[in-house]
């Protein structure tokens, strides 16, 4: 299990020309579980979507493993909660992937929706309307949605904001089961203990990757303390980004085995 | 009763045809209304429809008031400001109901130009309320088949549909169909009231789109019956439309537009989501 799932080569994303993500460079592994650290603004949540492939990059490439599968779930969801739709509605979603437009649900499909339901303990959910659920349950039907996606690379952008304890520990148990069933896991987060209790790898990104490798090397005092000090606004007058800053910029291969370019 | 109610479409061929194209319309424009209500584009049908003017016009100015001309305007009209409104929100900051409104704006100046060009203000009033009474057999036809064409492309897209309106961003990482979707239904939109045209002019064909589709949301809270609901409500609103224009002997296209409104009002009072339910104290409630 140690194919790259996703690779980014020098890698810029930004709004209007300014970068959210500034010549990133790095390898996630088929099969890791990485969190992605840093403060507000640094960029955690456009690398997501350039991995989800909904954003198109303005330099460099992010290369995904062939015939890899996705499956996104958005700091903040376009959901349209007063939709007339059920949980169950909302988790056969998940089933897109695999049956598209006009393919039949089968037994079988109804039986994962199940599974699914009853994975994120909302047995007993799939009649209710989705405007009478409360935020927690809301993302435990998402995380079931995700389920039934079925993807190699699952990508969860802030998933336990404003989500109680047990439910945090329900959804981890469901991250584990993926990676334990192989699936390649990335993870945004706030809450550096449970990185660093559950985590095996991280990211700690200030617009540039400050660190990236194992978490107890990642998240230092020191290296935390350097990922705070970026610029979070834009400078309207800021130089153009030259070939040759980006040719100075830390490369993968400059990086130690452990994936580590401070 | 049989005076009342039957034999008005018994004894003329003429509301007979009246009546059998105007609930074609009701269940072709029904699920399409639903789906605009539900993507909070209810305004949007009043707006394309004002969108077909200068098409419609170009065709009354050279042909007459004559539905297949006039029909194929409005729809190059009406497509147009779809794509050019759809394009705007989809590849610029701004949205869509916005981008619509100012092209339809653009159309609707033009299409009062074209029709104050060369008609009196009695022309004016046959494009804008139309006269169902007057459907023949060219016009049933089209409606028929309109009709055919919308509820088959529902079906076929259905499920992308609900899953553009459900979570937009999410489908649009699963699928790239979304874009395509999105036209698709606009331009059934723009297809739907150009079906209306004949029927009940441009003012109002939007009416038999939206007031069904607005009413069955006070009754229920799923897709699929929802819009088997605003069908429903659609042809019951023609009937009564029809018949009230018979005995009272009023314009039919507003008295089936008023028939929708009244359901609306109804079930907007009675619904089980509508006023009264949520202003009356609740009587009981379970304990779980």
């Amino acid at each position: 299990m140690t194919r790259p799932c996703i690779t980014f080569f020098d890698l810029t994303l930004g709004y209007g020309g300014h970068p959210a993500v500034h010549h990133l460079n790095g390898t996630i592994l088929s099969g890791s579980l990485t969190a992605i650290v840093g403060a507000n603004g640094s960029g955690k949540s456009t690398l997501m979507k350039a991995a989800a492939g909904i954003l198109r990059p303005i330099g460099g490439t992010c290369r995904r493993a062939e015939g890899l599968s996705v499956a996104y779930l958005p700091q903040q969801s376009d959901l349209d909660r007063g939709f007339p739709a059920q949980v169950i509605d909302l988790v056969s979603l998940g089933l897109w992937p695999k049956r598209g437009l006009l393919g039949r649900h089968t037994a079988a499909d109804k039986a994962l929706l199940a599974r699914a339901l009853s994975a994120v303990g909302l047995e007993g959910f799939d009649k209710r309307s989705l405007d009478s659920l409360s935020g927690g349950q809301l993302q435990r039907a998402l995380f079931a949605r995700a389920i039934c996606q079925d993807a190699d690379l699952v990508l969860l952008d802030e998933p336990f904001n404003a989500v109680d304890r047990r439910t945090v520990d329900d959804l981890l148990a469901i991250i584990d089961g993926w990676v334990a069933e192989g699936r390649t896991v990335i993870v945004v987060l706030h809450d550096h203990d449970l990185v660093r209790a559950r985590f095996p790898q991280t990211l700690l990104l200030a617009r540039e990757a400050i660190a990236w490798g194992d978490t107890q090397a990642v998240l230092t005092p020191v290296l935390l303390a350097k990922a705070r000090q970026f610029q979070e606004a834009w400078d309207d007058s800021a130089a153009w980004c030259a070939p040759d800053d980006a040719a100075s910029a830390p490369k993968v291969s400059t990086a130690t085995p452990e994936r580590i370019h401070v | 009763m049989y005076d009342l109610l039957i034999a008005p479409f018994a004894d003329y061929a003429f509301m007979q045809r009246a009546l059998i194209g105007s609930m074609l319309l009701a269940l072709s424009s029904g699920p399409v209304g639903v789906f605009l209500m539900l993507r909070r584009m209810s305004l949007t049908g009043d707006a394309m429809s004002h969108a077909l003017l200068p098409g419609a016009a170009i065709g009354f100015l050279l042909y007459g008031l004559k539905i297949v001309p006039m029909t194929i305007g409005g729809l190059i009209a009406g497509l147009l400001v779809a794509l050019l409104a759809g394009a705007v929100s989809r590849f610029t900051v701004q949205r869509e109901d916005a981008s619509m409104a100012a092209f339809y704006l653009i159309s609707l100046a033009l299409g009062v130009l074209l029709v104050s060009w060369r008609g009196s203000s009695v022309d004016l009033m046959h494009v804008l309320f139309g006269t169902v009474l007057a459907l023949d057999g060219a016009a049933l036809t089209l409606i028929g088949t309109i009709c055919v064409i919308t509820l088959s492309l529902l079906a076929l897209f259905w499920r992308g549909l609900v899953a553009e309106c459900l979570d937009p961003l999410f489908f649009r990482s699963v699928s790239r169909m979304g874009t395509l979707a999105h036209f698709v239904f606009l331009g059934l939109v723009v297809l739907n009231l150009v079906a209306g045209f004949q029927a009940l002019g441009t003012l109002l064909s939007v009416g038999l789109m939206m007031l069904p589709a607005a009413a069955a949301r006070f009754w229920l809270n799923r897709v699929g019956p929802m819009c088997a609901l605003a069908c429903g409500i659609g042809m019951l609103s023609c009937a009564a439309g029809m018949l009230l224009s018979y005995h009272a002997s009023l314009p039919s296209g507003p008295a089936i537009i008023l028939s929708a409104g009244g359901i609306y009002l109804l079930s907007m009072l009675a619904g089980p989501r509508g006023m009264l339910s949520s202003l009356l104290p609740a009587s009981r409630h379970r304990t779980a």
